[in-house]
């Protein structure tokens, strides 16, 4: 209803009272008076009219950003990571292990039976200057354990495509590694990752990364650190206690696909890093692995998304190799030590395609294979039963629907043959939701 | 070794070319710095025509190609929230950075629609700032070309003179092709639409044509059959001429709707190259016109 109609309106509405009051003369002059009035108002309403149509035709002044409230305008951007499952499984989770492989510490997977709640993540960051970004996540565990995840410093004006991180961080080795958590695809991480890397590896340390001036992305990184963080053990050491290297190579191919390609190489020399497992008895004893621990990692991600739109229909291809190389001393139960050479070579891979079909639903499949390799534990060889050949391998299918870009929930089905002739056929329900300022992530 | 590490330092100590290069967010601003800057300008789009800036990813080959640009050229106001902000931390340019002479946002030199007054993701992906779909009004086009060169000036003093007066003519050939499509769009003034997505508020807004409906529930979020349903119901009420969708957008809701309410739908591009006839931001316009008008006079 425009102003004009408005007040007509008004008016109309005011003249049968007006009726019951006065004589038929007296209506007619008050009628004359009401027409009067309105005309009036009309041709004031249609002033004001053209004086609003000519202030909206006049070009607007440069825009002012609004400085919102002082004392918040500066506060970092908030983001919370609330997520939960609910898993059926076949096995026992406590009996889960990677069979053939030395424990990292990762065997949170695959969970409690029945509902429990998953990692909570609170992510702040913030521009700390013209020159420094801050970003800070602590994860919560359903444990009510709360462990800081990353707390580091990235550079935003270094010359020459120089990037400088400090702190704590994930490292670059590997594609899924700087990824968190609420970002998997799968509930549940790639063995590779738990069996080489212990999970998301996050190392105290400095990162500097240098993007060639290319126009084929190309990127170079070098990381050091203290090397406590599996495969490394914490070492009361001056100096650097692991390197990193990386190289990444990315591109499209036309407008519907793109790729990235990684390679990475992590050096480390542990010191006493220990592990529990069960002697041939089945009793747990603590033991430890001293030496040099090498770790290549190769990764391939390729993306497609019709003319290059990927919010209809869009198809993510990932895939990781991940080869391991340890040589030192083990020493098997440190209450009755006995120490001999170790020396293993191991590999794992995984490889996952996720095909979104309609804007809100995703279907994902995942092969997950790991491979003994060789496996030269002397002397203690016979004692500990896990690093007998085994060849751990996984399924998983999984199905999730996004209302939005801030909420999902996902069905997984796995088959898990992570134990030594004992296979588990898992199910489990996961929501992982997004509150607040969520940043984006990385390709 | 030693040849490797000298051939990287060459890589590194490359010779700033004469003139700009410009990593531009979308085609319309592309589009614009080419009209201004002619030659002297290198651009790289980001996005087609055929893609919905809010949703893509800073792909490697967009990161390669923001970290060697001298001017970063985006719509702003919170459009590309989903991928600029990394994108340009993983660049590692500091011309490019927030606040620099070489980060221009489109939508500061205009004035916003559609600034929301509540801020909460239960009324699904708002813009806090207003919508940013600014480059469908022509009179912002002009707005945000002068603002353009100043700043082309300022970063490339050489080719200062060169965007003054190729903004000159510019403005004077726009302005006459805005007098133009403002005559060729009287029939459409007051003519009641229905929208895919709120792509198009600044062109009805322009053209004195009435948004009546909306086929996404909420911004950002997918037509659901219950509300198309919902609109058909409205439309009983108060009908509509057209339904409008940007050529990025699935046809299927805006088909249905049609096809129910007897009513053409309309596929407009949104921005250059979103039609194989917008092949620049003068013929964008014309492409949107006859669009509008052939489905009209079918309506």
């Amino acid at each position: 209803m425009s102003l004009r109609q408005f007040f007509a309106g008004g008016a109309m509405a005011v003249l049968p009272c007006l009726a019951l009051a006065a004589p038929q003369s007296d209506i007619e002059a008050i009628r004359a008076e009401i027409e009067a009035l309105k005309r009036q108002y009309e041709a004031r309403i249609a002033a004001l009219e053209a004086r609003l149509a000519e202030a909206e035709q006049k070009p607007a002044a440069p825009r002012q950003e609004p400085a919102g409230n002082p004392a918040t305008a500066f506060n970092p951007a908030i983001s919370l990571i609330l997520s939960g499952t609910y898993a059926h499984l076949q096995r026992d989770p406590a009996t889960w292990r990677l069979d053939g492989f030395l424990p990292s510490g990762a065997e949170t997977w695959p969970g409690k039976r029945s509902f429990s709640l998953g990692e909570s993540e609170l992510l702040l960051s913030a521009n700390i200057d013209p020159y420094l970004r801050g970003e800070f996540m602590l994860a919560a565990s359903p444990d009510n354990e709360v462990a800081v995840e990353n707390a580091y410093l990235e550079t935003l004006a270094l010359p020459a495509g120089f990037t400088l991180k400090a702190g704590r961080f994930y490292s670059g080795i590997g594609y899924i590694n700087e990824q968190h958590p609420h970002a998997w695809d799968f509930v549940d991480p790639p063995y590779a990752q738990q069996a080489f890397l212990g999970g998301n590896r996050a190392e105290d340390g400095v990162q500097l990364k240098w993007l060639l001036p290319t126009d084929t992305f190309f990127q170079l990184g070098l990381e050091a650190g203290r090397g406590a963080a599996f495969p490394g053990a914490e070492r009361n050491k001056n100096g650097v206690g692991a390197w990193a290297l990386t190289a990444r190579l990315g591109g499209d191919v036309g407008v519907s696909h793109a790729w990235l390609a990684g390679l990475g190489f992590l050096s480390q020399r542990p010191q006493d890093r220990r592990f529990e497992a069960e002697d041939v008895n089945g009793n747990w004893v603590e033991n430890s692995f001293s030496g040099r621990s090498r770790l290549w990692v190769a990764s391939l991600v390729w993306k497609w998304a019709p003319e290059g739109n990927p919010k209809y229909r869009n198809f993510k291809l990932q895939g990781e190799y991940y080869r391991s190389r340890e040589q030192g001393d083990l020493t098997y139960d440190l209450s009755h030590p006995v120490t001999d050479a170790f020396r293993r070579a191991q590999s794992g891979w995984y490889a996952q395609g996720v095909y979104q079909f309609a804007p809100r639903w995703r279907v994902g499949l995942r092969f997950d294979r790991l491979s003994a390799g060789t496996v030269e534990a002397g002397a203690n060889g016979g004692q500990l039963p896990i690093l007998a050949r085994h060849d751990p391998r996984r399924v998983s299918l999984m199905a999730d629907y996004s209302p939005s870009e801030y909420s999902r929930f996902r069905l997984q089905l796995s088959r898990d043959e992570a134990r030594r002739d004992q296979a588990d056929n898992q199910l489990l329900l996961q929501y992982v939701l997004s509150l607040g300022a969520h940043g984006a992530h990385a390709f | 070794m030693l040849r490797i590490v000298l051939l990287l330092l060459t890589l590194t100590a490359l010779p700033a070319r004469a003139g700009l290069s410009v990593f531009a967010c979308e085609p319309e601003w592309g589009a614009l710095v080419r009209e201004l800057g002619g030659e002297r300008v290198t651009v790289y789009e980001a996005t087609s025509g055929l893609m919905d800036p809010h949703r893509i990813e800073a792909r490697p080959s967009l990161i390669a190609r923001a970290r060697n640009a001298d001017l970063l050229l985006c719509t702003g106001a919170e459009l590309e929230v989903g991928w600029l902000p990394l994108l340009i931390r993983q660049a590692a340019n500091p011309r490019i950075q927030p606040g620099q002479p070489g980060y221009f946002e489109a939508a500061r030199q205009v004035n916003l629609l559609e600034v929301p007054s509540r801020i909460d993701r239960a009324e699904g992906d708002v813009h806090p700032l207003g919508n940013p779909h600014i480059q469908l009004d022509p009179r912002n086009i002009l707005r945000v070309a002068e603002a353009l060169a100043a700043r082309m000036g300022e970063l490339d003093a050489t080719g200062r003179g060169l965007y003054e007066t190729r903004l000159a003519d510019f403005r004077q050939r726009w302005l006459k092709a805005i007098t133009n499509w403002e005559r060729q769009a009287l029939p459409l003034k007051g003519v009641a639409v229905v929208v895919h997505h709120k792509v198009f508020t600044y062109l009805l807004h322009w053209l004195g044509m009435q948004e009546v409906a909306v086929l996404e529930p909420k911004p950002g979020i997918e037509p659901s059959a219950a509300h198309l349903g919902r609109v058909l119901e409205g439309l009983r009420q108060q009908p509509a001429r057209l339904i409008l969708r940007a050529t990025y957008q699935d046809e299927r809701a805006a088909d249905w709707l049609g096809s129910r309410a007897h009513i053409p739908a309309v596929a407009l591009p949104a921005t250059v190259g979103g039609s194989p006839e917008a092949r620049d931001l003068t013929s964008l316009f014309d492409d949107i016109l006859r669009r509008l008008l052939a489905a009209g006079s079918q309506g």
